[in-house]
């Protein structure tokens, strides 16, 4: 699975880092990102829902799944 | 980045929710009233009761703006005064009730920190909208140990104009008083009835800033919360800025009478700015309710751009405007506003509208910040 680290990074850098490594994930497939700023519980779903792709949950603090839809 | 400043206009202050500019009648009556309004109105000779006459001529005049009794109404050294008023006296009259305030998720962040302070809260969600979730609420204000319940009349970041008369009657059903933050409605749109507390913040319709109002129903009980006061109907915390309060009163009797042709004129400029934002701006998303809204105030999020850099930028195009964004807030965290809706935080941007709002303005804005919005993306590597 490939994991993006944006810990440290304040709002949007964790959605910029997201969105910029996109394109190496493949369709169907499921992303991780690790983010402490507290904006990314927020924002993540709200990028998945804007951008078409499926947010999955946060399985761990700090740590968000994504899976690309298209 | 787009820094160089748009030589071409003037500025244009697009915050009128956070305080609008003042109202030419707020001006003259602010001046004339300094002549006679300086005195204690509470005081037994003449100057003291010129300004008690002044006092009850303009808390006639609000009662009669807002269609109430002029007992019923109070003012407050701000419109956060009003609030803090109107949630901790609320609360404390009722406290053989209980000590819960149900509220919606998406009050001012005065009454929550008003409710921390005093006692249980039971917040309320709404829908991806802005738009309270009047199953969730009726089921909350039924509960046990409901003290009172509060519900902003139309947000103050996205616009959303609430279901306040279906929310006061599920309060009425079980017998709990509805406190309404009219804020960002009074002097724009009227706010249904069947609310037991509501303020109001002067600034925000064109009155001076420093003057809140609270009105408190005939027949509610409140308690002051406030040291050294044991009376039963609120009053101000130390003197009264009685000349600004004469300017309250007289800007939202010439407010109220444009309001109708101002809505119309400013809801005009929202939808172009809607629409606008949409088709020139990639990946931004318009928030908030399109149809159910206050007609002068409209919210976006854009994607990839911090809300403090697209903040700094607009203003160095002339553009004042607000953002909900965390960056730009002072607690770090993102707006509890946004969040309770599940829309984006980031990149951030309120635009709320006045009677001095030009279409020229708008239309400039509209020109700048794709450009602007664009630069920032690129910077940021998008």
């Amino acid at each position: 699975m490939i994991e993006v680290d944006s810990r440290g990074r304040r709002c949007p850098l964790p959605i910029i880092d997201l969105a910029r490594r996109m394109p190496e994930v493949a369709v169907g497939a499921v992303v991780r990102v690790l983010a402490d700023d507290p904006a990314a519980a927020n924002d993540i779903p709200a990028w998945c829902r804007m951008k078409g792709h499926e947010y999955l949950g946060s399985p761990a603090p700090d740590a968000y799944e994504v899976r690309r839809l298209r | 980045m787009e820094s160089t400043p748009d030589p071409a206009g003037a500025s244009a202050y697009l915050d009128a929710a956070s305080a609008a500019p003042p109202h030419p009648v707020a001006r003259q009556a602010l001046l004339a009233a300094l002549a006679d309004g300086w005195a204690d109105p509470d005081r037994l000779y003449a100057a003291g009761r010129r300004a008690q006459q002044l006092r009850e001529a303009a808390q006639g005049s609000v009662a009669e703006s807002l269609g109430v009794r002029p007992d019923e109404v109070s003012f407050h050294s701000s419109g956060t005064a009003a609030v803090h008023a109107a949630v901790l006296g609320g609360l404390a009259g009722r406290a053989r009730a209980g000590r819960t305030l149900v509220h919606s998720a998406i009050e001012h962040s005065a009454v929550l920190h008003a409710a921390a302070l005093a006692g249980a809260a039971a917040p309320v969600g709404v829908d991806l909208a802005g738009r309270l979730d009047l199953d969730a609420w009726r089921t909350a204000v039924g509960a046990d140990g409901v003290a009172l319940a509060s519900l902003i009349s139309a947000s103050h970041e996205v616009g959303t104009v609430q279901p306040v008369a279906a929310a006061a009657e599920a309060c009425a059903e079980h017998g709990v008083p509805l406190y309404v933050d009219a804020a960002q409605s009074i002097g724009r749109v009227a706010v249904p009835p069947g609310w037991s507390l509501l303020t109001a913040s002067a600034h925000k319709w064109g009155g001076p800033p420093g003057v809140g109002v609270l009105v408190v129903r005939k027949g509610v009980r409140w308690l002051s919360p406030y040291p050294g006061d044991d009376r039963h109907r609120p009053r101000p915390v130390g003197a009264l800025d009685l000349p600004a309060v004469v300017a309250a009163a007289a800007s939202l009797r010439a407010v109220l009478a444009e309001a109708q042709a101002e809505a119309v004129r400013l809801g005009a400029l929202v939808d172009r700015i809607r629409a606008r934002v949409v088709a020139t701006v990639p990946d931004v998303e318009v928030v908030g309710d399109p149809v159910q809204r206050l007609p002068h105030l409209v919210t976006f999020s854009c994607l990839y751009v911090d809300g403090e850099a697209l903040l700094h930028a607009l203003d160095r195009h002339g553009f004042a405007v607000s953002s909900g964004s965390s960056c730009t807030a002072s607690t770090l965290r993102p707006s509890h506003v946004l969040e309770a809706m599940g829309v984006l935080s980031h990149g951030n941007v309120r635009v709320s509208l006045h009677r001095e709002t030009t279409e020229d303005e708008v239309d400039r804005f509209l020109a700048v910040l794709p450009g602007v919005v664009a630069g920032l993306r690129r910077e940021a590597g998008m």
